[in-house]
């Protein structure tokens, strides 16, 4: 029987390579991609738990995540072409302009 | 009645303010003048409200504003003008204009005229509030503007360097000023504590609301009260131990010293203690007003004995001033206020007209006090010899002048409270009163003729100086005669002011006043045999006297300013220098040092988080994320 542990689980594992995959990656698309991975581990927790407690707040939260990150992603998608029609490149070693 | 109160406030704070416009520019001879025809304005005022109290007898009471409005704690600008105020204030004023008028002459070649006007007026605008305020407050407010007009006066010369205790026991102006003005921060601690003490207890600060209460106070509090204002009392009139300020203010312009230093400030401390008489008049505290009676007699006699030997022409008048606040205080401690009161009003114009007469000899001698290096100058200062003897004589106590009536009153005083220690010390001081103000007269302007060998060539003051000094000089000779009219004019006030001797000592007045003018004409004979003649018996200096010993220490004023600088002044120094070097260097400058350096290090060593790569700065929040949990963990398990 697969139970509120196994979707928290995996969540946490989806979380993990999420958060790694923003901490390591260079390529600033592969980040936006990371940040994706963050929150849909993120959703999958909200879903699960709160098809444990019979809540829906937590899936109308999951809803609402959904729509944000798409909206995030279409400014966020534009911003990297506008980024990458100026410096030609979408790695973060080269855009680093504020160095203090 | 209000707007004559207010004319006479705030006419010479006007003069000082028009007088400060122009502080910086050059000597403008209008200045002068416009200030010291405000202060004649504050003067005709001040009359004119004596004259109108004098025929109808209503006590003035106004109030300007609200001052301090806080919780319970109410305090008003407000003015009384009873009779003593009224007293004060004519008094006040009318020397204030004469030496307004005088300074126009003296301060003649000071290239800082304007500047002096203005700290002259605002002294007068700060001895009016003191002397006019219906609460405490409002004269604890005037206190310490007059100590800082005093303060910027005796310093007025400040550009002047310190100079060897030996060659100047003053030191310098400055150093001078900073003596009184220290000293009477010492002092204001215990009127300020005196101030707490009957607000505390009767919640006011108003005179009468204050005296109101006085019966229902328990008797502590009463003698708490009246000794922490009488420590106020003694530092502003400069009674012992804290005395050496007066005589070192004499660094100051010679005005300076004739009307702050010898008629008005110095009384403010007399006159503290006749406004709070209901206090001092209580019988709880008949134990601190004899111990002022007994310090006043100790001052007079001590102040009079180091001016025997003084040369400084002005730092005998400044002795003599001492002494003479010494015979108030013995008044106003054995309850005869209005005799003080009236000391007070006469010494104020003969002491003033000897310091201005001393200014005169200043100025002809080209700021020379040595009374040593003068001699007959009576015969090129005509006008100012004339003046200087009245002055003396009634300084000495000498009828009719106003010393002898007011200065006898008070020795009477004391033989009638048959304190007879008292009686004789203060009548063995009037011999020694008279000899000094004489020994003083005779040194400088009769004897031998020993300024022209050292090159002097005195003349005699500006005319309109010597005309404008003429009313101290009436006054000098006829207040005395008027001690009746005042006494029926001050006993309106109340019980606590009036004072009458017994049948006993009215029977013997005579006798006691031929015995104290005795004792004066025998000190005048004295000084004369010793100093007054000329050829062979003409007065030399004497090596053997010189080194005696009570003259070394009377010259040296008993050795207290030495016992001060020694045992005192240079402690404090130490403990400062390391307090200094070991607690605010060491402990506190290190601590704010240390706390500026941490942040700086850190935020020096921090700087590289900053290398404009977002990865690295997505690193730090992952790990400042990691932190934070960590913390809320740890919290969650401790709680």
């Amino acid at each position: 029987m697969i139970g509120l542990s196994h979707y928290l689980i995996v969540s946490a594992i989806i979380f993990s390579i999420g958060l790694v995959g923003v901490l390591r990656r260079r390529n600033l698309l592969m980040l936006f991609f990371a940040t994706e991975v963050m929150l849909n581990a993120v959703n999958i927790a909200f879903a699960a738990i709160s098809h444990y407690y019979n809540d829906l707040t937590g899936q109308m939260f999951a809803f609402f995540i959904i729509a944000i990150a798409a909206s995030e992603v279409a400014v966020g998608l534009g911003i990297l072409i506008v980024l990458y029609k100026k410096h030609g490149s979408l790695d973060l070693d080269d855009l680093a302009s504020m160095r203090g | 009645m209000e707007t004559l109160v207010y004319i006479a406030l705030f006419a010479p704070f006007v003069g000082s303010l028009f007088a400060a416009l122009f502080g910086m520019s050059e000597r403008r001879i209008f200045v002068g003048v416009i200030g010291s025809s405000l202060i004649g304005l504050s003067f005709i005022a001040s009359a004119i409200l004596a004259y109108n109290l004098y025929l109808t007898g209503t006590v003035i009471q106004v109030t300007m504003m609200d001052w301090i409005h806080a919780g319970d704690f109410n305090v008003e600008f407000g003015f009384v003008i009873d009779q003593i105020s009224v007293t004060m204030m004519t008094v006040v004023t009318l020397v204030s204009t004469v030496v307004h008028i005088y300074a126009i002459g003296y301060m003649d070649h000071d290239k800082s005229f304007n500047r002096f006007f203005s700290y002259l007026s605002a002294f007068v605008f700060s001895m009016m509030i003191l002397v006019m305020s219906d609460n405490f407050l409002g004269l604890f407010i005037g206190w310490e503007g007059v100590g800082v007009c005093s303060w910027l006066l005796v310093g007025f010369w400040y550009h002047k360097p310190d100079q060897d205790r030996k060659d100047n026991p003053s030191i310098s102006p400055s150093w001078a000023a900073n003596e009184a003005f220290i000293m009477n921060r010492i002092a204001d601690l215990g009127m300020l504590i005196g101030i707490f003490i009957l607000y505390w207890n009767t919640g006011s600060l108003k005179y009468d609301e204050v005296f109101a209460q006085l019966p229902y106070l328990s008797d502590s509090v009463l003698v708490g009260a009246a000794i922490a204002l009488f420590i106020g009392a003694m530092g502003k009139s400069a009674q012992f131990p804290l005395h050496t300020w007066l005589t070192d203010a004499m660094e100051g312009p010679t005005p300076v010293s004739a009307l702050i230093h010898a008629a008005t400030m110095v009384t403010a401390g007399v006159f503290l203690v006749i406004r709070s008489n209901p206090l001092y008049s209580m019988d709880a505290v008949s134990g601190v007003s004899f111990f002022i009676a007994s310090l006043g007699t100790f001052v007079a006699f001590y102040a009079a004995s180091m001016a025997l030997v003084e040369r400084d022409l002005k730092r005998i008048i400044a002795y003599s001033t001492l002494s003479q606040l010494g015979y108030m205080f013995a008044a106003v401690g054995l309850g005869a206020y209005w005799i003080a009161l009236f000391h007070l009003a006469a010494h104020a114009f003969f002491k003033a007209l000897l310091f201005l007469g001393g200014g005169n000899v200043m100025h002809a001698m080209h700021d020379e006090l040595d009374l040593f290096k003068m001699g007959a100058l009576r015969k090129k200062m005509r006008g100012t010899w004339i003046y200087m003897t009245v002055a003396s004589i009634a300084l000495a106590g000498l009828p009719p002048l106003a010393g002898f009536w007011s200065k006898d009153a008070i020795i009477e005083t004391a033989f009638n409270e048959h304190t007879y220690i008292l009686w004789i010390v203060l009548v063995i001081t009037a011999g020694m009163t008279a000899f000094y103000s004489f020994r003083q007269v005779f040194l400088s302007f009769h004897g031998e003729d020993r300024h022209t060998a050292l090159g002097f060539d005195p003349h005699e003051m500006y005319k309109f100086v010597l005309v404008a000094m003429s009313p101290l000089a009436v006054l000098a000779v006829i207040t005395g005669w008027f001690m009746g009219t005042y006494k029926a004019f001050i006993y309106n006030i109340g019980t606590t002011v009036q004072y009458d001797m017994s049948e006993h000592t009215h029977h013997l007045a005579t006798y006691l006043g031929l015995l104290v003018i005795f004792v004066a004409l025998s000190g005048i004979a004295y000084a004369y045999i010793k100093y007054g003649q000329t050829g062979d018996k003409a007065w030399k200096r004497s090596e053997k006297v010189e080194n005696g010993f009570f003259y070394k220490l009377l010259i040296n004023q008993y050795y207290i300013p030495k016992f001060y600088e020694e045992f005192i002044t240079k402690p404090y120094m130490m403990i400062s220098e390391v307090l200094w070097k070991k607690v605010d260097l060491k402990i506190v400058d290190a601590t704010v040092d240390n706390i500026a350096k941490f942040l700086y290090v850190s935020g020096d060593k921090t700087r590289s988080m900053q290398t404009g790569n977002l990865s690295n700065y997505l690193n730090w929040m992952a790990v400042g994320a990691v932190l934070l949990l960590l913390i809320a963990a740890i919290s969650a398990m401790i709680a």
